[in-house]
């Protein structure tokens, strides 16, 4: 591509007004002093260029390819994916003004087996490929993998546990995922002054050897190589990103190239790209002030961007997919929300990127997820309503709600869960599964599938009703139980996630001293609350096999059911999460990490469902769970308010992690579209026009 | 004396499209219509419907408060004129907390020389949702089995006390959907002066499944549902005879 001015042009010392972000790695003071606060509407923005759109339709026919193919264009089986492992790969190199792919063909699945050699084996082998037998000889002889050493370690109850699917999704066998490192600081300060700052953190870390400290300094090791690899990655397409990026296509450039070295490295199961809109829009306005770019050309450079997201793949299973009803990446990017100083962090570039979901069409990635405030700009607001009907795209969370305790440069991991960008991160735990539990305290222990013992042999109820007083001693026996062999099996995962599969690019991306979050999560929330609502509001009779083990309950009459705000439930669905985290947090967990709950099976509540038996509130075997914290489908009788409602009483200080109610509603139900007038006053009564429309 | 009981067929706490904002909708029960097109066939009958004091109604908006905050309540049926006594308490207590009150109604049972107990229930009613079902009347009378002059005769009450209104009506095709019939409903909504917004319903036949269930024989069987663009087309229509004539009444 041809010189242009854009890349000509160079940032004066002076472009930005200084601070502390200077003198310091400090992405947001950089963020609070620069951003330009965007309270207008959406007629600045433009459509897609003629490259935009041929580099899209490329796209386009090459996913359309890939599902053609089974759901994979191409996989590596020979080289193992690191931040150089891979040459240059382009989509239409003429035609791309941001730049880099995963591997050196678009879609082609890169090779990951740090996580585990199996599971890289078995997704290469389930779409017809086949990994480098000295690879797998490499990876099953001579260098252990993450999957190798939590096995070694697991006790035969944590195997039992795991196999009978009262804790399920465990990322014992692949990447964890979850942690978003702050990418922005590729742009804001070249990697030769984030490895500076890390050599300094490595000096400090000198005198006593403590295990922990000796940790730290390897991992500061591993972060500084793996800044020195981002360097050369930037080489390989051209670019030296040593140095802060000195105009906006600079900026995502480099931004890019640090999310690009993650995911060459991380197959996790979410991989968030933080909150990076509004810090590239202080280098987009600035170009446009100064001349050097049009908006279209800075539109485009974002639709390139988002592109390039798009097309982030893993190799998975099968089994994968089916967890997570799909192939997602959760590539999350957070927009908008309110300053602790109470300015709006909108700017025009929060707009740019929804717009790309007109200008490229709907995707459900990059996960697009405004961060809501009441105190929103309206028009801003009104853009968000626009996209979202038009696009059904767009995922929103509560800011007001989170930036208590979490400021207000937070971003979010995965769908739901808060991590302040570059200072926190957290170990994902995937889920106990509750509903499972009740029934293991039904029957001590056994469980109700295999019959086999799973949990530990406590007294089972015996009686032919089930009592609530009895059901609710033994269920809090069994939780006991399970919230420390929960918490356990995952200190194995996370100790040997970070000994045979460390996230040293993302990881350098972040402050010496992080605060780590420990993710616990439940399924089956509303299961259990409408069980124990029906062992306590009706009769519960239970139904025997030839052994005497509970599979089924026959429930007669009615009880209040979790979703209709009905508090004799919900009370119930409040206490249970109260307990649980309460017993979680007894327990010691890896690296002194912040314990915290999630209440969010968004997709796996399909398979957490078909390994659940009967329970007492009259579901069947194998009917999903519902999914996060919403209730069980079609029992929430008083429309969406009242279902909300009793989701809103769930203690958020014991899920900080974050509550999910999935909430779907039948086009057109949702408000009037055009064919309403509502303006008819105004032709023959102009002081008149009180009709608020929705 | 005891409280007030009303027989409501069910409540919805999100309600979008029965009033400005988000609101809180209850469903009176039991409705002397039946229009052909009625997608609520489960809301006719009066003997059945669970009962509940205004009250217990209250209670329920107030776990449910901080979503309707930019809406309101709205009473719709089923026919809420039935049981005028225990709107009107609703409406009052509602009033009295100052929550935007609308009422859905056909107007059915308007008698203009009994206006006693309707002129208390518009004190507390801040906006009249009304449903013309058919401009003709004998195209009514075949549509809902009743005639529409005192529904008209309530639009005019309505005008000449001056309470706000929307207009409702659903077009059907073969039955509004009628160039001549949406120009004369055009024309009588100019001759009113309270009219705030028209809410032109496309007809739909989501209803078919009800009438499944309750072992009714769905009446328009066959018609397809009213697309985007002939409603958009019957609006026009409306808008631009009310356009024309309005200026008559200036």
């Amino acid at each position: 591509m041809a010189e242009t001015l854009l890349d000509k042009k160079l940032y004066p010392e002076t472009a930005f007004v200084p601070g502390k972000w200077q003198s310091e790695i400090n992405v947001r003071d950089f963020i609070q002093r620069n951003y330009t606060l965007y309270e207008g509407d959406s007629s600045f923005l433009e459509g897609p260029t003629e490259a935009t759109k041929i580099l899209w339709q490329e796209c386009c026919d090459l996913l359309k390819k890939e599902r053609e193919n089974g759901g994979v264009l191409d996989m590596d089986t020979k080289v193992v994916s690191s931040i150089t492992s891979h040459g240059a790969g382009y989509i239409d190199k003429d035609l791309e003004t941001i730049v880099g792919l995963q591997t050196d063909k678009p879609l082609k699945r890169s090779m990951q087996p740090f996580g585990g050699i199996r599971m890289a084996e078995a997704s290469c082998k389930s779409y017809g490929y086949q990994v480098d037998p000295e690879v797998s000889e490499i990876f099953t002889k001579y260098r252990k993998t993450h999957n190798q050493g939590v096995f070694d370690v697991y006790t035969p109850e944590m195997k039992a546990a795991r196999h009978s699917g009262i804790i399920t999704g465990l990322p014992d066998a692949y990447g964890r995922g979850r942690i978003i490192g702050d990418y922005r600081r590729v742009a804001l300060y070249g990697i030769d002054r984030l490895i500076e700052d890390k050599k300094e953190q490595f000096k400090s870390l000198e005198g006593e050897m403590t295990p922990e400290r000796i940790q730290l300094r390897e991992e500061i090791s591993e972060q500084i190589r793996a800044l020195g690899e981002m360097i050369e990655l930037g080489k390989i397409y051209g670019f030296d990103i040593s140095k802060p990026a000195r105009n906006a296509k600079e900026a995502i450039q480099w931004l890019y190239f640090g999310y690009l070295a993650a995911i060459k490295e991380q197959n996790g199961a979410a991989m968030s790209l933080g909150r990076t809109s509004t810090f590239l829009d202080i280098y987009i306005e600035r170009d446009l002030r100064e001349g050097i770019i049009t908006e279209a050309q800075a539109q485009e450079m974002i639709d390139h961007f988002i592109m390039k997201l798009r097309l982030v793949k893993f190799a998975r299973t099968p089994e994968y997919n089916e967890l997570f009803s799909g192939d997602p990446t959760w590539v999350t990017e957070s927009i908008g929300g309110v300053g602790v100083d109470g300015r709006p962090l909108v700017t025009k570039n929060s707009f740019r990127y929804l717009h790309t979901l007109e200008n490229l069409g709907t995707a459900p990635e990059p996960n697009m997820t405004v961060l809501w405030s009441k105190r929103l700009p309206h028009k801003f607001k009104e853009y968000c309503a626009h996209i979202s009907i038009t696009t059904s795209s767009v995922q929103y969370e509560n800011d007001d709600l989170m930036r208590v305790s979490h400021g207000d440069d937070y971003a979010i991991a995965c769908c739901v869960s808060s991590m302040v960008v570059g200072k926190e991160m957290q170990f994902f735990g995937a889920r106990a599964n509750l509903a499972k539990c009740l029934l293991y305290a039904i029957n001590g222990g056994i469980d109700e599938k295999s019959k086999l013992q799973v949990g530990p042999k406590y007294r089972p109820v015996t009686s032919e009703y089930l009592n609530y007083d009895e059901v609710m001693e033994r269920y809090d026996d069994m939780m006991e139980w399970l919230a420390g062999l929960y918490v356990n099996t995952l200190n194995i995962i996370h100790y040997m996630h970070d000994k045979y599969c460390y996230e040293r690019a993302q990881m350098a991306l972040h402050d010496r001293d992080v605060k780590r979050y420990f993710a616990t999560g439940i399924a089956g929330l509303s299961v259990v609350a409408d069980s124990l609502s029906a062992i306590k509001y009706a009769k519960v009779k239970t139904i025997r096999d030839e052994n005497g083990i509970v599979v089924d309950y026959e429930v007669e009459g009615d009880f209040p059911k979790y979703g209709n705000n009905d508090d004799r439930v919900d009370q119930i669905a409040v206490d249970l999460i109260k307990n649980f985290m309460a017993k979680i947090r007894k327990h010691y967990t890896y690296r002194n990490s912040i314990p915290t709950m999630s209440i969010l099976t968004i997709t796996s509540n399909v398979v957490y469902g078909k390994k659940t038996g009967n329970t007492p509130d009259g579901r069947k075997a194998g009917i999903p769970l519902a999914p996060g914290a919403n209730p069980m489908h079609g029992r929430d009788m008083n429309g969406a308010a009242a279902s909300l409602a009793s989701v809103a009483k769930l203690p958020f200080d014991d899920a900080q992690d974050g509550i999910s109610n999935t909430f779907s509603i039948i086009p057109n139900a949702l408000g009037k579209d055009e064919i309403f007038v509502g303006d008819l006053t105004v032709s023959f009564d102009p002081g008149c026009c009180e009709t608020n429309l929705n | 004396m005891g409280e007030i009981i009303g027989n409501i067929h069910s409540i919805e706490s999100c309600g979008t499209v029965d009033g400005p904002g988000i609101r809180f909708v209850i469903f009176m029960q039991g409705c002397p219509m039946r229009c052909k097109y009625c997608h609520n066939p489960d809301s006719w009958g009066v003997n059945e419907g669970t009962n509940y004091t205004v009250s217990e109604i209250m209670a329920k908006y107030d776990g449910v408060k901080e979503f309707v905050q930019n809406g309101g309540i709205t009473v719709t049926g089923g026919e809420p004129l039935l049981q005028t006594d225990f709107v009107t308490e609703l409406f009052k207590d509602a009033k009295n907390k100052t929550i935007h009150t609308a009422l859905d109604t056909s107007g059915v049972t308007f008698n203009k020389d009994n206006t006693h107990k309707i002129d208390e229930l518009l004190k507390y009613t801040d906006l009249i949702l009304l449903d013309i079902k058919h401009i003709d009347d004998e195209e009514h009378k075949i549509l809902t089995g009743h005639t529409n002059k005192n529904i008209l005769e309530f639009a005019k009450y309505l005008s000449d006390k001056n309470i706000p209104v929307w207009i409702r009506h659903v077009v059907v095709p073969g039955i509004t959907f009628d160039e001549k019939y949406l120009s004369a409903l055009g024309k009588f909504l100019a001759s009113l002066k309270n009219i705030k917004a028209l809410d032109v319903l496309p007809y739909h036949d989501m209803a078919v499944s009800k009438y499944e269930n309750l072992g009714l024989e769905y009446p328009l069987k066959g018609v397809k549902p009213l697309t985007k663009e002939e409603a958009i087309e019957a609006r026009d229509i409306i808008i631009k005879t009310y356009k024309k004539e309005v200026v008559n009444y200036l």
